[in-house]
């Protein structure tokens, strides 16, 4: 690990301050509320949706920045992750749901079903789910980039087909036939593994276990583009044609590095969704994909780090603007990415490599 | 007296590297029976009706240094493309060595059967060092999974050090393969190219923007490289081509998409025929 972080400050720091706040947040949390140094339990669920978008981001920025696809559709894969720790959570529910029972989810009884569909079984167990929030975004993945490096589409084709890929999956989910509580999605989330969601400490372990995916999400990525095959990734990234002529198998390293980023950006779905309580496919809407681009263009491509300060950066304003000023949020966002496309191509990080070589 | 360790050690073979017959020949598929390394036998491509290679025949001996010159529009580059799988001919055959039927491979296949390819414009991989873009050169497995978990063996350390002092690039090893010079470049891409020990080298003008003393360098580098490996070199520069040439290699003229004459310098100069489409005179 710590090879890992050798020559990587950005790093360094992050990891730094992740286990410093995975210290630091619950103390903080069990002080007085009259403390001025007291954080609420909601800012602490509040930071952990942000370090599950920062997982996001990072997974994107393995792809575009590294391995130079500009993918328009992780949100997919995203909100896949999310869907799958959904219906375990939806299981957990068990008779305390609206209608009481036992088996089928509310929604399931609403709409008159008389047992669970088969992609529903097994679900109330919590290994199955865990295996299914890497499993169905990774097998998505696998699929579409098998067929669409092994025809070499690339570049704005790719991103459009992604983009397509991701709608495709909203247009499903809304449709409650799918089985998935159509527009409502899934929600009303009581318990995971026994603990209340509703109770303090389970909303700190939900908090502790996102820092904790982060760490361990970022230090695989870093053991990937610090091995050789992270400089076969760049030379495909640089020079496709070239690293073919080399003797490598451009779509074998694309399918991999892709599919992983995919279970990378699952794990962080499944992560997001008992810390905000409901999962529904407005997810996999395109704009969410385009966000996180936007995300690891302003933290700085191909740094990593990056991808997180731009994710916090960014949510910390979304959640800001939203409540103080709702109408200029999406104007401030698109100006923003002008503004950073236009003065700082390499993204904030790139703003202080510069300052410190100076 | 004082010992110097490290001279020392350099007269001594590697440890674990006793016997040569005992190191696995890079690629035993290749059947080299017949002397002859590369066979390209009528060979025709046409794009959107444009006869680019037109009843191509080209033999290339094994360790043999091969000068190809030919007009704009010859076939030169095509002719490559075929060799190393980026395009496939309508009709003909190409082999390497007996038994490997090029035309059945995509191009890391080929690549790793022992084809090397330098094109025309240095292409480096800029963003990486010169270390790196040797690194990944290096013939060695080249799955993903292999990468991961790949290092750096003193075997390997040896022959990176090798081949960076035959490019004359040991002091730059760090620095960015995009921060050197042109002539750099074509030297780094020609030492990336020997990392993947290919038995058969392409070389796409390889002096094309290089002063006159990076030429003789080249030059004197490519014929080292005969022997060993068999070379071929798509060249523009008539001097050039003399220098490489000389003592009576042979070089082919392309012309139409196919050869029209074949032989030493001297016999190709006094050629009628390659005077009128190619010297002009």
């Amino acid at each position: 690990m710590i090879r890992l972080l050798n020559q990587d400050r950005g790093g360094q720091l992050l990891i730094g301050s992740l286990l410093l706040a995975i210290i630091l947040v619950p103390i903080l949390n069990a002080l007085p509320d009259s403390s001025s140094l007291h954080v609420p339990t909601y800012s602490v669920s509040l930071l952990g949706k942000y370090l599950t978008l920062a997982l996001l981001a990072v997974a994107v920025d393995l792809v575009w920045g590294y391995l130079g696809i500009l993918t328009l559709g992780h949100a997919a894969f995203f909100a896949l992750g999310g869907y799958a720790m959904g219906m375990y959570l939806m299981r957990q529910i068990g008779d305390r749901g609206v209608y009481g029972d036992p088996n089928l989810p509310d929604f399931m009884v609403f709409l008159n079903w008389q047992e669970l569909p088969w992609f529903w079984q097994g679900f109330d167990q919590f290994w199955l789910a865990a295996l299914m929030i890497m499993l169905v975004p990774g097998v998505l993945a696998f699929v579409f980039g098998y067929l669409a490096f092994r025809s070499r589409v690339s570049g704005v084709y790719l991103s459009i087909i992604t983009q397509a890929m991701t709608y495709a999956l909203m247009l499903a989910f809304y449709r409650n036939e799918m089985g998935f509580g159509g527009n409502n999605g899934l929600t009303d989330f009581k318990d995971i593994l026994g603990f209340s969601l509703q109770s303090e400490q389970t909303k700190i372990a939900l908090f502790i276990a996102s820092a904790v995916a982060l760490i361990v999400g970022y230090l695989l990525c870093r053991a990937i583009t610090t091995s050789r095959a992270g400089k076969a990734v760049v030379a495909v990234r640089d020079g496709e044609s070239r690293a073919r002529f080399m003797g490598y198998r451009v779509e074998n390293i694309k399918l991999w590095v892709f599919t992983f980023s995919a279970v990378l950006a699952g794990v962080a779905g499944a992560l997001y969704v008992p810390q905000v309580g409901i999962i529904n496919p407005n997810e996999f809407s395109p704009i969410n994909s385009i966000e996180v681009v936007v995300w690891v263009a302003v933290g700085g491509r191909a740094t990593l780090y990056g991808a997180v300060l731009g994710a916090i950066l960014i949510n910390y304003a979304k959640s800001y603007f939203t409540v103080e000023l709702p109408d200029v949020w999406l104007f401030a966002l698109g100006g923003l990415f002008v503004l950073v496309t236009l003065l700082l191509p390499r993204g904030v990080t790139g703003l202080l490599k510069r300052k410190e070589a100076k | 007296m004082v010992i110097d360790f490290e001279s020392e050690a350099k007269n001594y073979p590697e440890r674990g590297k006793v016997f040569d017959f005992l190191t696995p020949q890079h690629n035993p598929a290749l059947n080299v029976d017949k002397s002859v390394l590369l066979y390209l036998e009528s060979l025709s491509v046409a794009f959107d009706g444009f006869q680019a290679i037109n009843d191509l025949n080209l033999y290339i001996g094994n360790g043999e240094l091969r000068c190809i010159i030919g007009p704009n529009g010859a076939g030169k580059t095509t002719m490559m493309d075929i060799i190393t799988g980026k395009t496939k001919p309508d009709t003909g055959v190409a082999y390497f060595g007996q038994t490997i039927n090029l035309l059945e491979m995509d191009e890391p296949a080929i690549a790793q059967a022992g084809i090397g390819r330098k094109f025309q414009k240095p292409t480096v991989f800029e963003n990486l060092s010169v270390w790196e873009n040797l690194e990944l050169a290096m013939a060695q497995p080249r799955d993903f999974l292999s990468l991961l978990g790949a290092r750096m063996s003193t075997e390997q350390t040896h022959e990176m050090a090798e081949i960076l002092a035959l490019i004359g690039l040991e002091d730059q090893i760090n620095k960015a393969a995009g921060a050197l010079s042109h002539g750099q470049k074509q030297w780094l891409e020609i030492g990336a190219l020997l990392m993947q020990k290919p038995r058969l080298l392409l070389v796409d003008e390889p002096v094309a923007g290089m002063t006159h003393q990076e030429m003789d360098k080249t030059a004197e580098l490519l014929r080292s490289l005969a022997g060993k490996h068999s070379v071929v070199v798509v060249e523009h520069d008539m001097e050039f081509v003399r220098n490489l040439s000389a003592g009576g290699k042979t070089v082919s003229v392309l012309h139409q998409g196919s050869v029209l004459a074949e032989g030493t310098m001297a016999q190709i100069q006094d050629d009628d025929r390659v005077k009128q489409v190619y010297l002009g005179e």
